[in-house]
């Protein structure tokens, strides 16, 4: 048994190592990129709904719309119909590199729609005794939206980052690395079906980590759960 | 004559438009004076929030104007309408503190907001949690709070701008009775004492008794009466202000015009007195029950009762002097109207 696994990891240890890593980069980059772009928008459909602190109605159904074609499109689409454009910002479309940039474009509107629903779980009286108060949209947005759903905002960062996850192994099938890659050329393509599973099991670790990590950080920043 | 601070002058809000459109207050004028405490009762609907949410301009009146310590609200721009609601600030029935911050953090929040540095702000913080008890608790977070202690927070946060207006929305409502009597004694002890002007929104007539000096009734979306409590609370000439005086199923037109009663509420005595039966045994004098709606709540007598008191004028006003000579109870003569 152990002489198998040694031969296993012998003969894919690095690939497994270089596997890893890359799906690691490709989901905290993206991740990373798809929060910069989405939170602003999550924020923006809030503020800018009809019962929001700024009511804007066209500005709202334009921003929706945007989110929910972004949210239509197949990732596998998606990623093929954009990589001309891939190669013109980033030089490239595949490898990791690659892959990041349809990524963060499937992955902003999802996190959009995250924050959004994080937000609007903060109580409308608190909101509008900020507003009593005198309170800026901008003073609201920062110093109640935002820290008030924290702890939600972070449940669903968990959420994000699986998702992304997920997107990047389909992203393998179109040679952008990552553990995607590895299960798909080795397994798949070349029969080798025990490693086909072992990436799985690596995934499924990643998982249950990412979800540990969140939960433990949300409930640690909640000061509702005294 | 006192001083206006906030006069309303026929202020209309009509919500949505067409056929749908509701008409949540209708020509309402009302004149609140410098360091009163005002109230304003209704039943539920009766457009008592929306009345209070036009004073600070959270929601803009359809017609009419606000006019605050002689500005016009109403007319003043986003920037300069922010800068005007740190002296007409405000109190909830649910609070509405910030749950993530400590009890510290929530009272600094509305000086964060106008850039007071924030050594002077926590300064200031912590002084005015000991004014309202909470010395202890600042840094506490909301969620260890009781309801009372969560609006003392929420008051001295109110407090922090130093406004010349607190506007009070159904602040006890959520609170028990033994609570809401400190939140109500807090109250009327920060007008004493800072002159705040109090503007006090309530369903509850017990509130209205305890702290306020005049009362606009509103039934609905109009002021229905308005004037001295007492005077309204004596003399109710329109139906609104009679169900609101009267126990809950008394009907004025039950009985003949001219029948002189008095309007007894328990403001919480230790037990139940049985008042009624040491009335005719001490005094020898027989009174009629004409309604009652008189709760027990821990022990404590609540609720108010409708007495009709004898013709002969000797016998009722020897009846009006013990009942009020007993510990938490007031008394008003009422005179039905036709």
């Amino acid at each position: 048994m152990l002489e198998t696994i040694a031969a296993f990891w012998a003969d894919y240890g690095n690939v497994l190592i270089e596997g890893t890593w890359e799906s690691l980069i490709m989901v905290f980059l993206s991740t990373i990129l798809a929060y910069v772009i989405g939170v602003p928008l999550g924020v923006a459909l809030i503020v800018t709904q009809p019962q929001g602190i700024r009511p804007h109605r066209v500005l709202y159904g334009v921003l929706g719309w945007i989110v929910n074609i972004g949210r239509s499109l197949p990732f596998a689409i998606l990623l093929v119909a954009i990589m001309p454009y891939t190669r013109l910002l980033v030089g490239t479309a595949i490898g990791v590199r690659g892959a990041i940039p349809p990524l963060v474009i499937s992955a902003a509107p999802f996190v959009a729609r995250m924050v959004e629903t994080s937000l609007s779980e903060v109580d409308a009286g608190v909101v509008e005794a900020a507003q009593s108060m005198g309170a800026s949209p901008l003073q609201i947005v920062r110093k109640v939206y935002l820290p008030e759903a924290m702890p939600s905002l972070v449940l669903g960062g968990a959420i994000s980052v699986v998702t992304i996850l997920a997107y990047t192994a389909i992203a393998g099938m179109v040679g952008a690395g990552g553990l995607g890659s590895i299960a798909i050329q080795y397994g798949h393509n070349r029969g080798i079906t025990s490693l086909m599973w072992v990436t799985v099991v690596f995934l499924i670790i990643f998982v249950q980590i990412v979800q540990w990590v969140f939960n433990w950080w949300s409930k640690h920043i909640d000061k509702r759960l005294r | 004559m006192q001083e206006s601070i906030i006069q309303i002058q026929h202020l209309s809000k009509t919500f949505g438009g067409g056929e749908n459109a509701v008409r949540a207050l209708e020509d309402i004028n009302l004149d609140i004076r410098k360091g009163e405490i005002f109230g304003i009762i209704g039943l539920s609907g009766a457009g008592k929030s929306t009345l209070v949410r036009c004073m600070n301009l959270l929601e803009r009146p359809t017609s009419g104007k606000v006019l605050f310590d002689g500005k016009e609200m109403t007319a003043l721009s986003e920037k300069e309408l922010r800068l005007a609601r740190r002296d007409i600030t405000m109190i909830f029935q649910s609070f509405n503190l910030l749950m993530q911050r400590t009890c510290l953090k929530n009272v600094c929040f509305p000086m964060e907001l106008c850039g007071i540095p924030a050594a002077q702000a926590k300064k200031r913080a912590a002084e005015l949690l000991e004014l309202v008890g909470l010395g202890d608790k600042a840094d506490a977070y909301p969620v260890q709070l009781s309801g009372g202690q969560k609006q003392r927070v929420a008051i001295a946060r109110a407090l922090a701008t130093d406004p010349k207006v607190l506007l009070c929305d159904e602040a006890t409502s959520a609170l028990d009775p033994t609570t809401t009597a400190s939140i109500l004694d807090l109250l009327k002890d920060l007008n004493h004492k800072l002159g705040v002007t109090v503007v006090v929104i309530t369903h509850q007539m017990s509130v209205i008794e305890e702290i306020c000096s005049r009362v606009a009734i509103l039934d609905g979306g109009v002021v229905a009466e308005q004037g001295a409590v007492e005077e309204i609370f004596s003399h109710p000439t329109t139906d609104a202000a009679r169900r609101l005086v009267y126990p809950a199923g008394v009907s004025a037109q039950q009985y003949p015009v001219g029948t002189h009663a008095v309007r007894v509420a328990f403001n919480g005595g230790t037990a139940y007195q049985p008042l009624i039966a040491s009335l005719a045994i001490d005094c020898g004098v027989k009174v009629n029950i004409l309604g009652a709606d008189t709760r027990n709540i821990d022990g404590k007598a609540f609720g108010t009762m409708l007495l009709g008191l004898p013709d002969d004028p000797s016998e009722a006003a020897k009846a009006l002097q013990y009942i009020r000579s007993q510990p938490d109870v007031t008394a008003e003569e009422v005179e039905y109207h036709a």
